[in-house]
């Protein structure tokens, strides 16, 4: 009967696409809050790298990194620890974090990461600050260091342990990709402070080498994260390209190599290390904002969720082989095999 | 462990009492839908059987729901949240709102007869609205078509949103059914974008997550879920997963005899990416004109790899700070 | 029909729109509204032509084979009307249409202007304006008009003027061409279902119609009715399993609220009211129907056990039973006369329960300018409904006609119990009766319905104790002792039912209508619904699963009368009593008695080769092979002698409003005797104006109750639907340039509204008379209170009515749509006056 009738697009209840209903989107936006969720991540990265420089200054004698390492480490692990809390829909259940420990729960693992860290970290700069038993200062410096690179890198696989692909299959990067990020940001910050309180070159001088080494990794992770993308179907590279997330991302790229050159570049001119120093901090602070934005627009987008599984299942000849969770049979929050 | 059905118990038989008697022009329906708890006929008289001695693992529930017989009525939106106190939503669109004269302002979303958009934090069931044309056979091709179906959580075998759950709020029940624990939900949105079918969401205004509990509190007590008892058609069907397993292979056999090749189940596939789901799906066309995703993956079956990628980046920032301090200056 | 489907069945859905219920059927057929007529009859030719009929079962149970006056005319003798017509009347004299020889009597209530005796052989009680007012066709109850069972015959059905070929007359013109041209129906798919429905008829197989108020809400709404009912008899699918045709009713109970009706002219159980002055006797109520063939000849003993159940140990055969307590019709009273009274000033009160006319009444601007001009209006509702706060917010009160300080109604507003806080039966399609049990108490103030109006009447019993004023007499005779009980005082609806269900000279319970008696020894409150309470137990409430007994599940509740669940079962056996094929089995003849899986709809002990003696009165009267038991003759009637206000045969007009012209008729465009009650405030669109161009018809929606009271208040609901919207064809929007939810604006002579645009493939152009026909579909739930809220599709309405039972036309009518809103203020009445001015409208 309406045969060869003429479809009328745009103005009727749209005729349902082939890859979506109704343009909808397939997954659920993060709920998530901006700046605190970026921020943390960012605060991790850096508190992370300044615990390790703290303890190190401290064992090569570096009395500057030392100090603004602690401090930095102890102010981020407060401020990463708020962020949290905050993003929280029920602040006042925090704690509730700690009732287990799921391996299969980045946040769980984050939590666990986060808690030592911040004791650790707090500890060591209270000594740094008050001068009161500063062989627990030093012992808890190491404690934090300890546990400032997991910080620095666990954040990765939080993100990539969702169902959003542009977080998911970045997932061999993003780890990389926030670790460098983090050791850019540390450098980052402690040229900015010994810059600002006129350290020695003997203080700045693995900051420059740790500044570009981060800016560098950054940089180059950035890249082969993009390039894995692309040869996903379903355009997913894009959400790291367009839209707010394509804007961060350019400034972050911007901003970190300026502030990786600059240091390499700087010498002895101070104002040039802490333009550096700043720059290198706020290009990793940009790259949270542009893989938290991407991941925002990827969850909205339907065919980046729909083109890498349809690509899948033909490659499979659609039929299905996938092997399950890696916990199938040992965690007790899947079903234990029935006989 | 194993299921705890009696033998010669309706779940065992598997039909209800009349069925196969050739002199009844019902039959033939009764073997074909109809759950052995409930029918619209008969509503729910007794405790099921599932619920076996006490001590004995009852069997793994789930939902069928055959979207050939959806008949796009939302009796099992309503059903749900009656029972359930789920507040009402505006749906994704809208501001979700704090008191009812908010409600006023609710959309009209023009998708077909869709206004609730998407599963959600108070979308327990939503109902979806496909106008199309039919795009298979030469006889009917280019006519209009009308798909409903009611959409779910998945209650997967792998469940993502349970994986990620940092505070264990999340849990399977002893039906091995996911449920969050109202009472412990801190409300860190983990869940939400875990989910490979964004079917769990934050309420806002509560800040926790909620999302279809197979209605837990009912199904301890042998009573079917509200949406399933409130289904007219049975398109929602429910019970022992295997069961309706087997019984949604018949139905597919028989749709495809009748000439209606593009039925196919979602989710029914315990090799899946998600080990299948505890509630699965006949659809009428591909998932993702429903909104479901084609081949949905759990995320944490690459988490080995990305622990390893951690361990690997800390390690090396770890190397790359220590390496910067080695220089002479 | 999910059910159905399963188990085999072919679905075939007809209806302007695609909807759920076309997208599980086998074909869908979309058609212009107001043509079904053209439609069933090309079946009905289709059949006649093709030789499909079951002739077995036509020549033996329908009156195929009887001669009709050979005075008839045809409409196709006459142009477009049947012999007859009194042009000032605007009615038939029904004379022409009767049967040869037969003797026609006047049915019950004697439509008489003035009482006199009836004179047997006259027929000019039937028909007339008087029958057209009161709704004549609509009170004959169970029975229909009296016929003489002994017409002259022609069982080769040759004969030219035997109703067979009468019938095969009529609808030559009806042909699969035509139904094309008309309804918009391609001959292809005409052809499918015509083959469909006869494929699926016969001694083998069975084809059941079923039908909503698509089909009633038509000026020829009864003959829709009819159609069916001729096709359905040609095919031998009316007393048989999977046959029939059913009214799939809008509202719980609504069946229940015809059968102890809540209309103008009936009495329970379809008793006719009386008409005519007071004084006339019982004897004259009676005598049309006293002792005529078929068991509508026990009439008397169902109206003299109602006075009984109603003024109990008041009643004797001195006064007549009391039946001179019971009020008389005078003319026409239906409910929009009662409106447009109202809006004259003429009725001082008005009491509305449970329904919404401010948003749910045809013209619903007439409604609501007519409860202005109440003196008092009490409104019963769960929500605060639109009805009763029409003083303040109304369209009216919007665009100025009404200031809400110059409206002098009082208003009373009382909570209600909604189903679940009280207990009682429905009624639905199927004429099961099912018992519903309170599951919590009414919050706060509300009450039953049961309740209000039993302390209501208790009240003014006791108001009026020691009135001696006459017209209060039956106020003292009425028996009103319910028992009550609860918190509330709520009287029993148990021993409501079982009043209604009827007891014996002893009291005891009655357990069935047969046992009914004229002597004032019986009480009944409704004759259909005596044995409900058979045996002292409350049948209805019986809710044994059909996996525990078998398909007919004769113990899921109870079916009136005497719980048969398929009416003139007789006549799924042939005539000899043997069932027409195995597969098909209901009752059957054993030799002794009639037996089978339902309850024999039938003396149970007659046999087959019964044949009455000539001067038998009554069912003694029927010969064992007369299945339809409720009609004089015991015929399927496929000619309606009698008992119609607008044709012994249903004929193809056009709705009232429409864009095409009738090509069958073109003199005769729309039913002639439909009422068009043509004042200001209900003008009528010219035919084919194109001012209005384009088809309107109103529907429901599956998330919405009617006017909304029970679901536009209740959020769950309300979020489903949220807002008043139209649906439109690409086509139509395009025409007009209206966007997927955009807004619309919908101009008829009446009023204008405003509704959102759902742009859909759903709905299609038709092509009609060579051009495209574009329909537009409009739920009519909406209006300003609640949550889910827009303006209201029944203000669009005129108030046109079906001759024979007085429905209003609501399923077709003509518009104007245009993008963008609806003016504002005083300018939207200008608006609505341009559009008439433009069409040649008078105000």
């Amino acid at each position: 009967m309406a045969r060869g009738r003429r479809r009328e697009r745009d103005s009727m209840v749209p005729a349902a696409e082939f890859s979506s209903y109704y343009g909808r989107p397939i997954l659920k936006k993060p709920t998530w809050k901006s700046p605190d969720v970026p921020v943390y991540l960012w605060v991790g990265g850096l508190a992370g790298t300044s615990a390790v420089v703290a303890a190190l200054g401290d064992a090569t004698g570096r009395p500057a990194l030392r100090r603004s390492g602690r401090l930095v480490a102890a102010g981020g692990a407060l401020a990463g620890t708020v962020a949290l809390m905050h993003d929280l829909g029920r602040p006042e259940r925090f704690l509730n974090m700690l009732r287990v420990i799921k391996p299969t729960s980045p946040l769980s693992i984050g939590s666990w990461i986060l808690t030592p860290f911040a004791a650790f970290a707090s500890t060591a700069a209270a000594a740094e600050l008050t001068g009161i038993a500063p062989r627990l200062g030093r012992l808890a410096g190491w404690g934090a260091a300890l546990f400032g690179p997991p910080l620095a890198s666990y954040t990765g696989v939080l993100l990539s342990n969702t169902a959003i692909p542009a977080w998911h299959e970045a997932h061999r990067e993003l780890p990389l990709l926030f670790a460098s990020s983090g050791a850019a940001a540390g450098a980052g910050a402690q040229l900015l402070i010994t810059g600002l309180t006129g350290a020695g070159g003997r203080e700045r001088g693995p900051m420059v080498r740790l500044a570009v080494a981060g800016a560098t990794a950054e940089l180059v992770i950035g890249e082969m994260l993009e390039k894995r993308l692309d040869r996903i179907p379903g355009d997913i590279a894009g959400a790291y390209r367009t839209g707010a997330a394509g804007r961060w991302n350019r400034l972050a790229r911007g901003l970190t190599a300026c502030g990786g050159l600059g240091a390499l570049l700087a010498g002895r001119s101070r104002v040039a290390a802490i333009a550096s120093g700043a720059a290198l901090a706020a290009g990793s602070l940009a790259t949270r904002f542009a893989v938290f934005e991407a991941g925002r627009a990827s969850a909205s987008d339907p065919q980046q969720v729909v083109a890498p599984q349809r690509a899948r299942l033909a490659e499979r000849g659609s039929h299905s082989s996938a092997e399950g969770s890696w916990l199938a049979t040992e965690n007790a929050t899947s079903p234990a095999p029935r006989t | 462990m194993t299921a705890s059905i009696e033998p010669g118990s309706p779940v065992a038989r598997g039909e209800r009492p009349d069925a196969g008697s050739t002199a009844d022009p019902t039959a033939g329906l009764a073997s074909n839908v109809g759950t052995p708890y409930t029918t619209p006929m008969s509503g729910q008289t007794e405790r099921a059987a599932y619920l076996g001695m006490p001590g004995q693992r009852p069997p793994r529930l789930g939902f069928f729901t055959d979207t050939s017989l959806c008949i796009g009525c939302k009796a099992c939106e309503v059903a749900c949240k009656e029972w359930n106190l789920v507040p009402p939503d505006t749906g994704p669109s809208g501001s979700h709102p704090a008191d009812l004269d908010e409600l006023r302002s609710m959309d009209l979303l023009g998708m077909s007869y869709d206004n609730s958009g998407a599963l959600g934090a108070s979308t327990w069931r939503h109902v979806a609205f496909i106008e199309a044309e039919h795009r298979t056979g030469a006889a009917q091709q280019g006519e209009v078509r009308w798909l409903m179906s009611s959409d779910v959580c998945k209650h997967c075998t792998h469940a993502a949103c349970l994986d990620v759950c940092p505070t264990g709020a999340l849990m399977r029940t002893e039906f091995d059914t996911v449920y969050v624990q109202p009472d412990v939900c801190n409300g860190c949105g983990y869940c939400v974008p875990a989910c490979p079918y964004g079917v769990i969401d934050i309420r806002p205004g509560d800040g926790r997550a909620f999302k279809c509990t197979l209605c837990y509190d009912r199904t301890k007590d042998g009573l079917t879920p509200a949406c399933a008892q409130a289904c007219p058609t049975e398109s929602i069907q429910f019970g022992p997963l295997d069961e309706l397993r087997e019984r949604a292979d018949r139905r597919l056999a028989q749709l495809h005899a009748e000439g209606v090749p593009e039925a196919q189940l979602y989710g029914r596939d315990p090799d899946g990416g998600v080990g299948g789901d505890g509630a699965f799906f006949l659809l009428l066309d591909e998932p993702e004109v429903y909104g479901l995703p084609p081949d949905p993956v759990v995320t944490t079956r690459d988490l080995p790899q990305m622990w390893k990628r951690a361990a690997v980046a800390a390690v090396g920032l770890a190397t790359a700070i220590v390496g910067s301090f080695l220089g002479r200056r | 029909m999910i059910d159905a489907k399963l188990r085999g069945a072919k679905v075939i859905h007809i209806d302007p729109r695609f909807t759920r219920t076309s997208a599980h059927a086998d074909l869908h057929v979309p058609i212009r509204s107001g043509t079904d007529i053209a439609l069933l009859g090309g079946l009905i030719n289709y059949v006649l032509s093709e030789g499909k009929e079951f002739r077995e079962y036509v020549v033996a149970y329908t009156n195929a084979s009887v001669l009709i006056n050979e005075d008839y005319r045809d409409t196709e003798d006459l142009a477009g009307l049947f012999s007859g017509w009194n042009p000032e009347q605007e009615a038939y004299d029904v004379t022409t249409w009767a049967y040869e020889d037969a003797e026609l009597a006047a049915p019950s209530a004697g439509l008489h202007d003035v009482p006199r005796p009836v004179r047997r052989g006259s027929s000019e009680h039937h028909g007339g304006a008087h029958h057209k007012a009161t709704a004549g066709g609509d009170r004959y109850g169970s029975g229909g008009p009296s016929v003489s069972a002994g017409a002259a015959r022609d069982e080769t059905l040759q004969h030219e003027r035997c109703v067979f070929q009468i019938l095969r007359r009529h609808y030559a013109r009806y042909t699969p061409e035509f139904v094309e041209q008309v309804c918009g129906i391609p001959r292809e798919t005409f052809l499918e279902v015509a083959r469909a429905i006869t494929e699926n008829s016969g001694r083998e197989r069975t084809t059941n119609w079923s039908y909503a108020v698509g089909w009633t809400q038509h000026s020829v709404g009864v003959q829709y009715i009819r159609a069916a009912s001729i096709l359905q008899a040609l095919l031998g699918n009316i007393g048989r399993p999977g046959g029939g045709i059913l009214a799939l009713r809008g509202h719980a109970s609504i069946q229940g609220s015809t059968d102890i009706p809540t209309l103008f002219n009936l009495l329970p159980g379809y008793l006719p009211m009386p008409a005519g002055p007071l004084g006339t006797s019982l004897a004259d109520y009676i005598a049309p129907d006293a002792g005529v063939t078929g068991f509508w000849g026990d009439m008397p003993h169902y109206i003299v056990s109602l006075l009984k159940a109603w003024f109990g140990e008041a009643a004797t055969a001195e006064n007549d039973y009391g039946f001179d307590w019971l009020p008389r019709l005078t003319g026409d009273h239906n409910n929009f006369r009662t409106v447009l009274d109202m809006v004259e000033g003429k009725v001082p009160g008005y009491i509305v329960a449970g329904e919404n006319p401010a948003v749910g009444g045809a013209n619903a601007r007439m409604q609501r300018l007519g409860l202005a001009k109440l003196d008092w209006l009490v409104v019963r509702d769960m929500a605060c409904i639109e009805t009763a706060t029409f003083w303040k917010n109304s369209p009216e009160i919007e665009s100025g006609e009404l200031r809400t300080e110059d409206i002098g109604t009082e208003v009373f507003f009382l909570p209600v119990a909604s189903h679940v806080e009280k207990e009682g039966t429905f009624t639905n399609t199927h004429r099961l009766l099912q018992w519903r049990h309170k599951a919590v108490e009414p919050p706060d103030d509300a009450r039953s319905d049961l309740g209000f109006f039993y302390h209501l009447g208790r009240i003014i019993k006791e108001r009026l104790a020691d009135s001696g004023d006459p017209r209060d007499a039956p106020i003292h005779a009425l028996t009103w002792d319910y028992p009550v009980h609860g918190p509330k005082a709520e009287p029993s609806a148990a021993v409501v039912l079982q009043e209604i269900n009827g007891r014996g000279p002893d009291g005891q319970l009655l357990s069935s209508y047969t046992q009914l008696r004229d002597d004032g020894s019986t009480s009944c409150g409704c004759w259909i619904y005596c044995g409900v309470y058979a045996e002292g137990i409350n049948q209805a409430a019986r809710r044994r699963p059909v996996s525990e007994q078998d398909w007919v599940a004769a113990e899921w509740g109870w079916a009136w009368p005497a719980n048969r669940r398929q009416l003139y079962n007789r006549a799924s056996a042939d005539p000899e009593g043997k069932p027409w094929s195995d597969r098909k089995a209901l009752i059957w003849w054993d030799g002794t008695r009639w037996t089978g899986k339902d309850v024999p709809d039938f003396p149970p002990d007659k046999p087959p080769d019964y044949i009455p003696p000539p001067g038998a009165k009554a069912a003694a009267a029927l010969a064992g092979d007369d299945p339809f038991i409720m009609q004089t003759d015991g015929k399927a009637w496929l000619f309606a002698p009698a008992g119609l206000a607008d044709g012994p045969l249903p004929t193809h007009y056009e709705p009232v409003e429409t864009p095409h012209h009738n090509l069958l008729h073109p003199e005769q465009p729309a039913n002639p005797a439909a009422m068009l009650y043509d004042q200001p405030g209900n003008r009528h669109h010219p035919v084919g104006s194109e001012v209005f161009p384009y088809v309107l018809t109103t529907f429901r929606l599956t998330e919405h109750h009617t006017g909304g009271g029970m679901s536009r208040h209740l959020p769950y609901l309300a979020e489903l639907q949220p807002e008043a919207f139209c649906e439109v064809s690409p086509e139509l929007a395009r025409e007009r340039g209206l966007s997927h939810l955009g807004w619309a604006t919908l101009v008829t002579a009446r009023s204008a509204v405003e509704l959102k645009v759902l742009v859909t493939q759903r709905l299609r152009p038709l092509r009609v008379e060579g051009r495209d026909t574009h329909q537009i579909g409009v739920p009519w739930h909406y209006g300003p209170n609640g949550l889910a809220t827009g303006d209201s599709a029944n203000d669009l309405l005129s108030i046109t009515l079906d001759p024979n039972v007085h429905i209003q036309e609501s399923k077709v009518l003509t518009c104007d749509i245009q993008p963008g809103r609806r003016p504002r203020g005083p300018e939207l009445r200008a608006l609505v006056e341009d559009y008439r001015r433009r069409a040649g409208i008078g105000s």
